[in-house]
């Protein structure tokens, strides 16, 4: 076992892992942060993305020793302290942007790292963005529909459906 | 997964000592790794991460001459800019997270057949820089996830001649986001030359016909009358053999059309 320390949302932590521990696990399992999901393992699906030093990556497809020293970010994260969602989270609830949600924790990650890149983005740069994000679900449409409306884009023209 | 442990080296000379040992094996991003060590497909007793070597990052142009260290992430070639061509192929790699870890070393090492590197390395007559030689890449690509790397030797940078113009077409296989054909062409001082990727079960590899008619006659016209023979060339529930032969033409006039 190896002793890893980081930096989760702002907090300072440390476990003991193994070498084939990946970040997702360490996340899911050492730290109860579940909200970190885990849909392919294949690193096809993008539901276990968090930031790891400010970049967007697949969590289980990243061991947790190599996240040593870094700041990681995850869904737990993103809402305040008291609750309040933040803005691309709010924007997922007003605008549909969701159905079972499994996928959700992934494309909001996704999305605060397009956004922090690029903050007004068009509707295929959103799509273009997302390619390694998969929704079983919502047929993306309101999702794309809530990145551009967290913008601060008007999206009243985009039809709901 | 088999357990492992994981060492991170902070220079090429520790990376190299550690891959000394048999059971070793370099960790470059990982997403092509990961996969194949959760298969168990692999089963390396110690992962040496290459990621934290500062030797191995950084781009440098010089000359005309592009130098890309061993580690640096597709998201940063992406970013580049001073190869328009060689940034957009790394820009269309995968997906944003994928980009943000896996390595250009890691994909020249792996040499995956439908891989786009590779492709870009041989068009732009590049030079693969390791902790113990220089290795062009022509006598670099070897076959089927073959390379002219020996056990243990790692990739510490690339090194592309700009050329005057360029362009890599990728035909996306949607599933797996790699190119189910893609063509890179570029016009060098020497000529051009045209590096095939996803067709052949060869691997990457030029169209030697191809760049004959072009550096007679740069234009997609040149190349009407020429096509590539299916035999060899890779046929899955994706397409044809047939159809990958089709599209190696289709590709190359388009990147020829494209080239800047
Ligand atoms: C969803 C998805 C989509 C993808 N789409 C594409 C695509 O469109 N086009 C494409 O080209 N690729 C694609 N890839 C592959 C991706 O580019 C990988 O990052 C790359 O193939 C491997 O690089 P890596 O740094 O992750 O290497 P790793 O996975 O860490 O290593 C791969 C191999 O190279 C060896 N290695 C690593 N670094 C070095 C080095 N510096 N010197 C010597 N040996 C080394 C390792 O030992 C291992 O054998 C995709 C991957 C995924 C998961
Ligand atoms: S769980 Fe990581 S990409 Fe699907
Ligand atoms: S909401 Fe169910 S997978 Fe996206």
């Amino acid at each position: 076992m190896t002793k890893v320390s980081m930096t989760i949302n702002g907090k300072q932590v440390s476990g003991d892992v193994e070498g084939r521990t990946l970040l997702a696990s360490f996340l899911r399992e050492d730290q109860r942060l579940t909200g970190t999901h885990i849909g392919c393992d294949t690193s096809q699906c993008g539901a276990c993305v968090v930031h790891v030093d400010g970049k967007a990556v697949k969590s289980c497809t990243m061991f947790a020793i190599e996240a040593d020293g870094a700041q990681v970010a995850t869904i737990e994260g993103q809402a305040a302290e008291d609750g309040t969602l933040n803005a691309i989270q709010a924007a997922f609830q007003e605008h549909h942007g969701l159905q079972c949600g499994f996928c959700t924790p992934g494309m909001v990650m996704s999305a605060a790292a397009l956004l922090k890149e690029n903050p007004k983005p068009s509707a295929s740069e959103v799509r273009e963005y997302l390619e390694g994000n998969i929704c079983r679900c919502t047929g993306y449409h309101n999702i794309v529909k809530s990145i551009m409306a967290a913008s601060g884009q008007d999206v009243s023209a985009i039809a709901a459906e | 997964m088999y357990a492992f442990d994981i060492e991170r080296p902070a220079t090429v000379a520790e990376a190299a000592a550690a891959l000394g040992n048999e059971d070793a094996q370099a960790l470059g991003g990982g997403q092509t790794l990961i996969p194949t060590l959760k298969q168990r497909l692999a089963s390396p007793e110690k992962l040496v991460s290459l990621t934290g070597v500062a030797e191995m990052q950084g781009i440098t142009s010089n000359g005309g001459t592009l130098t890309i260290g061993g580690a640096v992430t597709h998201a940063d070639v992406a970013g580049d800019g001073s190869y328009k061509a060689l940034s957009e192929l790394a820009s269309n790699i995968g997906d944003p997270a994928v980009r943000n870890r896996g390595t250009i070393g890691g994909s020249l090492a792996n040499n995956d057949p439908s891989a786009c590197y590779p492709a870009a390395a041989l068009a732009s007559g590049a030079t693969i820089v390791t902790n113990t030689r220089e290795i062009a890449a022509d006598d670099y690509f070897v076959g089927l996830f073959e390379t002219a790397l020996d056990e243990g030797e790692i990739i510490t940078a690339v090194k592309f001649p700009i050329p005057q113009k360029a362009n890599y077409q990728k035909f996306l296989q949607p599933a797996s986001r790699f190119a189910l054909v893609g063509v890179f062409v570029a016009v060098t001082a020497d000529g051009v030359r045209v590096a095939v990727t996803g067709a052949s079960n060869e691997g990457v590899h030029r169209w030697t016909a191809a760049e004959d008619a072009l550096s007679a006659n740069f234009s997609a016209d040149a190349l009407d009358g020429l096509s590539v023979s299916a035999d060899d060339l890779i046929a899955d529930l994706h397409g044809s053999a047939e159809y990958r032969a089709h599209l190696v033409a289709v590709m190359t006039k388009r990147a020829v059309a494209a080239a800047s």
